[in-house]
């Protein structure tokens, strides 16, 4: 085999397309979710991909990377009609991609997570030689020998980039890249995008997050129930007409929470330390609050400071010793199942959505059955109604505009926001008296994202009370009564909405204490 | 030039269904070839293998017989295997429902004891069962240790029980020493169904466990905790569910009707206790599981044609000389095509060129 010249950078003066999709189809059963799809994407471009939940965003992207094998239509690469077989191909034609879920293992080292992700046989010391200098050159620090439980998600995701970028593609295509990531991560991201584009690669870029769409991104192709309606430059135009054309109406603004007059507390939780269930995993170190109803506590921080773990213990999947820990609508409970916590009324939305809050190949009744054999009237006599459980599917379906390809399909099948909006919804629905929600709108589209928080204040005004555990700061800002941050396991005194700025909290969760910052700063005054 | 497994981005159910009929067929030319290799005809081979049994009554009431245990056992087991609970010891727990009873059988023999004495078996040999394939059940929630070894050591525990039992304390002293209990009495024998046939009740009861483990999969809240264990264990605990329990739950089920299978075996067909009551219906049963899909209607389909080389196999060894052991070769290749076939349903198999490009760092 004689060494290929290096193919990355093209000709700066092309402008021929890179990659092409022609009337691109992919049908499921009836539902066609690509519809004759015409996307062009030149070298030295970030080419943005826009839709709602479902518009088919992410089936088009894996039909590119020949995951998804397309119904009808042509792919063509620099000009010449392709067929894939499969990532394993494109990955050789110079086409790479960074999935919205990570696929790492957790005890393995970075190097070696990246060996297992390259088609090469290339030994181990050389990757891990190439890894080093390709994460130096492009600033996204990466020690290869460290663990992957030991990273953060932002660090997690670097691996996945640097990846990609060591296979040296022409074509990158991130699937909503920063849904997990912390702002500051973010704009490191964007440093690192903005000079692959000067390197003359091109980029396709899908995220629900408009501004930063408008920031990076030069050209931007929008879909719409699996059409695409428009091509456009987004510096150009609004978030809102963007939002516009991607809804085909005017979304709805959240309407500020009304003075909602709070009640007895329903949420307790005293003094809650807990050592981890896990190898890796956050202990929980003397947690205390009270959460009344018609209140909405909110929960930052950055992800892996025990917000997983404070969630295991609130909703019974790990039981606490004593029961007075944990006491919900005045009831000791700390010891008691999840079943017995939702009988009590209480609804749990975990952050995973696939494989924690659903059975990703069961039917969305079975999922809905999953959470509501406890409390809803869906067993009678350890018989499954399986009328009720398809009722909840379909009021599900049509309060939080769930869009699916058939009734009731396999939730993996689902895209990523429309399986979030039926997770939050199936427990919403459900009127519990005391909701615990992490990262509702994760992946979700702008409008739904609205429909759910909505939902989540009416909730608090009908006298719910609601704990929403969340990385996105605007988010807890729009909603919550008062916001707490999690640090290492410690959970900080709330802070009221107002005295919650974006300054503040930020300290907090970089671990500074707020008292005794302040505490100096009284003396001298 | 390199074949490589890549997983396939969606399920295919033509697969899914189609697989165990690819496993049947490459078993059907494996032992083609093993025939020719015997020096048999493998046409005239697989005739009597598999034609011949169908054509007349007799055979087929036989068919029945022996489908009766497998199914019975593989129905426990496949509610084991769909809880991701591994109970490999079926086999012991059959022999322990024998022996247990067997002992109200040789404790009444002889006495006037009514219609009672049976369906007392019955239920004996159901909870011997259950509380044999509760050893392995608590040690792996107690202790984790792995309930693969622990079932599978304690059938040969089991079987030198019976070998023990028939040999000293309830041999029967006019058998001429042969290791065996007298005759069972007529209550404490399970009916024919037809006069002068060998079809008894044993198959209807395994029709009642087959429509009992539909209902059970498809219509409860249990079966569906079973079915989440397995395909989702962490969204099964989100759901509430205990993945101990169901452990204990499956094996003990499937030791009862392991248990059931081996009191209805001695006190049906055989009609005494004596080593060598099953020709390893336990393991076969595994076979019958998987190729019936875990699926209550499939294992009655498997049942009967995993049967079917048993009888099969009688006849060739009568008729062509052919060693009774083949039936096992044939099982064991039919389970190992069975569980290759299912690799194809989440990944394809594929024909990668290497000429793959050198490939230099980024940038
Ligand atoms: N394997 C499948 N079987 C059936 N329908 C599917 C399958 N995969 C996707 N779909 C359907 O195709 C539609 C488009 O899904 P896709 O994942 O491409 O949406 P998306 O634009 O990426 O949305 P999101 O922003 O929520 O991630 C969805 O309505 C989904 O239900
Ligand atoms: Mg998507």
């Amino acid at each position: 085999m004689t060494p290929m010249p290096d193919p990355a950078p093209a000709d700066p003066n092309t402008t021929h397309p890179l990659l092409q999709t022609i009337g691109l189809t992919k049908r499921y059963g009836d539902f066609l979710a690509n519809d004759k799809i015409d996307l062009e994407v030149v070298p030295r471009e970030i080419h943005a991909l826009l839709g709602e939940n479902g518009a088919g965003k992410s089936t088009l992207v894996k039909t590119i990377y020949g995951l998804v094998q397309p119904s009808a239509g042509e792919l063509r690469w620099q000009g010449a009609p392709i067929r894939l077989s499969g990532p394993a191909e494109a990955r050789s034609l110079g086409i790479g991609m960074v999935f919205q879920h990570f696929s790492l293992f957790d005890n393995l080292t970075v190097a070696e997570n990246v060996a297992l992700g390259l088609d090469g046989k290339e030994p181990l010391k050389a990757i891990t030689a190439r890894l080093a200098d390709v994460a130096r050159d492009y600033g996204l620090p990466l020690d290869p020998k460290r663990e992957v439980w030991q990273l953060s998600v932002g660090e997690r995701q670097r691996i996945e980039i640097v990846r990609a970028l060591m296979q040296n593609p022409k074509f990158l295509i991130l699937d909503e890249p920063t849904a997990v990531l912390t702002p500051q991560e973010a704009d490191q991201l964007f440093v690192v995008l903005e000079r692959l584009k000067a390197e003359g690669r091109a980029i396709l870029y899908i995220s629900h997050k408009l501004d930063e769409v408008k920031r990076l991104c030069d050209t931007a192709t929008i879909l719409r129930g699996g059409k695409k309606v428009a091509t456009c430059n987004p510096k150009r135009e609004t978030a809102a007409s963007l939002a516009r054309m991607m809804v085909g109406t005017e979304i709805k603004e959240v309407m500020p929470p009304a003075e909602r007059r709070t009640t007895v507390p329903r949420l307790v939780v005293n003094d809650l330390t807990l050592a981890p269930a896990e190898l890796h995993g956050v202990r929980l170190q003397n947690i205390s609050f009270e959460l009344k109803g018609g209140e909405i506590l909110g929960i930052a921080g950055v992800a892996g400071n025990g917000q997983d773990e404070l969630f295991a213990a609130l909703s019974g999947e790990r039981l606490v010793k004593e029961p007075g820990t944990i006491i919900l609508d005045g009831l000791a409970c700390g010891n008691r199942s999840i079943t017995e916590r939702r009988k009590m009324g209480a609804a749990f939305v975990p952050e995973e959505r696939l494989g924690h809050g659903t059975a990703p190949r069961m039917r969305l009744s079975e999922n809905a059955l999953l959470t509501g054999h406890a409390a809803s009237a869906m067993v009678r006599h350890g018989f499954i109604d399986a009328a009720a459980t398809l009722r909840t599917v379909d009021l599900t379906t049509e309060t939080f505009d769930v869009r699916k390809a058939k009734r009731d399909p396999e939730a993996a099948s689902l895209s990523g926001g429309n399986l979030q909006k039926f997770v939050v919804g199936r427990e919403i629905l459900r009127k519990p008296a005391v909701l615990v929600v992490n990262q509702p709108t994760w992946g979700v589209d702008a409008g739904a994202a609205a429909i759910i928080r909505q939902a989540l204040i009416d909730l608090a005004s009908a006298g719910a009370a609601v704990l929403v555990t969340s990385q996105d700061l605007d988010e807890l800002v729009e909603i919550s009564d008062r916001i707490a941050v999690m640090f290492h396991g410690h959970l900080s005194e709330p802070l009221p909405r107002a005295e919650a700025t974006r300054e503040r909290l930020g300290l907090l969760m970089g671990g500074a204490n707020l008292d005794r910052k302040e505490a100096p700063h009284a003396a001298g005054a | 030039m390199q074949l490589v497994l890549e997983k396939r981005a969606e399920r295919s159910r033509t697969i899914a269904l189609v697989s165990p009929l690819i496993a049947i067929g490459l078993t059907l030319i494996t032992m083609s070839i093993l025939f020719a290799v015997l020096g048999k005809n493998p046409i005239m081979a697989l005739g009597v293998y598999f034609i011949a049994p169908l054509t007349d009554g007799y055979s087929l009431q036989e068919i029945a017989v022996k489908a009766t245990p497998l199914v019975m056992i593989a129905i426990g087991l496949s509610l084991c295997y769909l809880a991701n609970a591994w109970n490999i010891g079926a086999e012991g727990q059959f022999l322990m429902g024998a022996v247990a009873g067997s002992w109200i059988a040789v404790n009444t023999q002889g006495t006037d004891a009514g219609h009672w004495v049976l369906p007392a078996m019955l239920v004996a040999g159901a909870v011997a069962g259950a509380l044999y394939a509760l050893i392995p059940a608590l040690c792996r929630v107690k202790f984790g240790a792995s309930e693969i070894l622990t079932s599978l050591m304690l059938v040969y525990v089991a079987d030198l029980v019976l070998d023990y039992l028939v040999r000293g304390p309830w041999r029967d002293p006019a058998g001429f020493n042969f290791p065996t209990t007298a005759e069972f009495d007529p209550v404490a024998t399970v009916p024919v169904l037809i006069e002068g046939g060998r079809l008894h009740l044993g198959s209807i009861i395994a029709l009642v466990v087959v429509a009992g483990a539909f209902v059970l999969l498809d219509r409860t809240i249990k079966g569906f905790e079973i079915r989440v264990v397995g395909v989702a264990p962490r969204a099964a605990r989100f759901g509430g569910f205990n993945a101990n329990q169901l452990v204990l739950l499956t094996f003990a089920v499937s030791g009862a009707l392991a248990g059931l299978a081996g009191i209805i075996e001695v006190a049906g067909p055989i009609g005494h206790l004596q080593p060598g009551i099953s020709p390893g219906y336990g393991f076969t049963a595994i076979i019958v599981a998987f190729l019936g899909r875990l699926n209550p209607v499939g294992i009655l389909i498997a049942g009967l044609f995993l049967a079917l080389t048993f009888i099969g196999g009688e006849q060739a060894q009568i008729t062509m000389k052919i060693p009774l052991d083949v039936t096992k070769v044939f099982q064991g290749i039919l389970l190992f095509y069975v569980l290759a076939c299912d690799s194809l349903i989440l990944y394809r198999f594929k024909l990668v060129f290497t000429s793959r490009q050198v490939q230099s760092g980024a940038g």
